[in-house]
């Protein structure tokens, strides 16, 4: 009996303070369990040597005591159903002692009994240890399998709150970019206009030295007309003093001072269409068309380039060609768009037969031609040729990209023929095509809607 | 004399003949024309030896000036004539050339009609 009671004050000792971890978490209650634990072991000392029936009540207040603090006490609940395993035994044992004290007698005639209950509840209580050792391993490993999971949970929610992060770096990263592209793309779009009007600038410039030229010979024929007029109205003057007048001689003085006066206008008028152009040239255009006269135009900026290469490049020569239309009819147009268009070409035919010219090509004679045709009632043609270095295949495709040149650097803008050939598709309309051969010509067309 | 008047702005004939209408009347010289610096050369091959004083502009379509003087320089089978070179450019580049090709005179537009009158009878 009293190995019994103390191997039950042994086992609930051990069993509350495992599962309630009282050493971290009840300090006080540890040491408390541990004292009851030292008197158990005293009790079990002092019965060996003793041999009194006062120990039997000792370990019965002993066990009654743990289990009702197991039961009533607020720290002790998660363990105190340890009363369903050991309360049997102690209630069972109890009231065999206290049957045995009170009525002896009948004690002696329910003994065996008493005995068999005590085995039984004995039996229960091992039963139960076992059940809810069992128990309290399948709890463990769903315990176990739930903190698992929790990590894993909690794993997931981190690498969630990583993404998120993540994500939110990448949208930052990229409205960032976004916005630095429209920046570029503001300041690109503002480049290009400066870039236009520097192009419409430096033809301006490859026009001065021409027009310088184009307008100094009409000056240097009104200049000398009416000079030699006054000359000449001298000369008719003292012819009229003489007393034998030469009739004939005052005729032909007089037919010419007619056509000197004539002269002097024609010239004065060539140099008026010069200035015109050239400030129609540099003025910004209205885009506003007109009926022009495409072969005026044309013959007019053909003589501008030409004279503009010869004043810069004294070594440069070329023998101009047209062939006219003369049923070509005016055509409505934008003058300055239209001029700038034929400036540019005129200047790259110049410029390929020059280029023809500098590899020392022996009887080569550079030749550019302006030809003008009426196709039919609706259409008419420009062709621009010269037998200069002609375009290569490979590059043929991109000579209308904006900035493509082959011309050294700083020499040509690359913006020529891809403004030239916005002006005559989307500004008229028309179609600009062309036909090379490496070596040989360069022929453009430019194909007009009347 | 003879002088063969190279200029592709055809003007240039009515004005020589003015300026010098009392020179051609008085039988004193004798101006031809022509046109390009290819016409001037044909021109001398039909009438050569005839002109003793060609006056070329420099800056022409086709063959310039200074073309047609070497030329004349270097393949002109008879007595050599006076070659005068005109120029709206009066830059040293042509004028060295000119000089270096055999050029007689370099005069820059506008004329000097005076000044080319006393050229011409000093060349005469």
């Amino acid at each position: 009996m009293e190995i019994g009671s103390f191997l039950i004050v042994f086992f609930m000792v051990r069993y509350i303070r495992t599962s309630l971890q009282t050493a971290e978490r009840f300090p006080e209650w540890d040491r408390m369990l541990l004292m009851v634990q030292y008197v158990a072991t005293g009790l079990l000392v002092s019965d060996i040597f003793l041999d009194s029936d006062f120990t039997k009540w000792v370990w019965h207040l002993l066990l009654i005591g743990m289990v009702g603090a197991a039961y009533l006490l607020k720290d002790f609940r998660p363990v105190r159903n340890v009363w369903l395993a050991v309360g049997p035994f102690i209630l069972i044992s109890l009231f065999g002692d206290l049957v045995e004290l009170i009525v002896p007698d009948f004690y002696e005639s329910i003994k065996t009994m008493v005995e068999i209950a005590e085995m039984f509840s004995f039996i229960w209580m091992v039963a139960t240890w076992f059940i809810t050792r069992k128990q309290q391993k399948a709890l463990e490993k769903e315990r176990l399998k739930r903190q698992q999971e929790e990590e894993q949970n909690r794993i997931i929610a981190s690498q969630n709150v990583m993404l998120e992060q993540i994500v939110a770096e990448r949208t930052a990263e990229l409205t960032r970019q976004k916005e630095e592209l429209e920046q570029t793309l503001t300041e690109l779009k503002a480049t290009q206009d400066q870039l236009i009007q520097r192009e419409k600038m430096a033809s301006l410039g490859e026009l001065t030295a021409g027009i310088a030229h184009e307008i100094q010979n009409p000056l240097n024929f009104v200049n000398n007309f009416s000079e030699v007029s006054v000359e000449l109205i001298e000369e008719l003057k003292e012819e009229r003093q003489k007393t034998d007048r030469d009739a004939g001689l005052e005729e032909e003085i007089l037919a010419d001072l007619a056509q000197n006066l004539q002269k002097i206008n024609h010239h004065g008028k060539r140099a008026d269409s010069i200035v015109k152009g050239m400030l129609q040239h540099s003025r910004a255009s209205t885009h506003e068309r007109e009926p022009i006269d495409i072969n005026n135009l044309a013959d007019e900026y053909l003589r501008l380039a030409y004279h503009g290469l010869r004043a810069n490049d004294k070594s440069f020569n070329a023998t101009l060609l047209t062939d006219f239309d003369s049923n070509l009819g005016k055509v409505s147009v934008v003058p300055q768009d239209m001029g700038r268009v034929l400036l540019n070409l005129f200047t790259n035919a110049f410029y390929a037969t020059e280029e023809k010219r500098k590899t020392g090509l022996a009887n080569y004679q550079p030749t550019v031609q302006v030809i003008t045709r009426r196709i039919d009632g609706e259409t008419i043609e420009l062709r621009v040729r010269d037998n200069g270095c002609g375009i290569p295949a490979s590059v043929l495709n991109k000579i209308y990209q904006p900035f493509f040149t082959t011309k050294p650097t700083g020499q040509g803008t690359g913006l020529g023929l891809s403004l030239s050939y916005d002006i005559i598709t989307k500004g008229h309309g028309g179609e600009l095509v062309v036909e090379t051969e490496e070596g040989k010509f360069t022929e453009f067309t430019i194909r007009l809607p009347t | 004399m003879k002088v063969l008047v190279v200029d592709d702005e055809t003007d240039v004939q009515t004005l020589f003949e003015q300026r010098f209408r009392r020179e051609i009347r008085a039988g004193e010289i004798q101006f031809a024309f022509a046109h390009s610096g290819e016409k001037a050369l044909t021109y001398l091959n039909d009438h050569s030896s005839e002109y003793v004083l060609i006056l070329s502009d420099i800056n022409m379509p086709g063959m310039s000036g200074l073309e047609l003087l070497r030329l004349i320089r270097t393949t002109y089978p008879v007595a050599p004539p006076t070659v005068m070179m005109i120029t709206a450019y009066g830059d040293a580049e042509s004028h060295d050339q000119a000089m270096k090709l055999g050029a007689d005179a370099f005069l820059t537009k506008p004329l000097d009609f005076s000044n080319l009158k006393e050229k011409l009878k000093s060349a005469l």
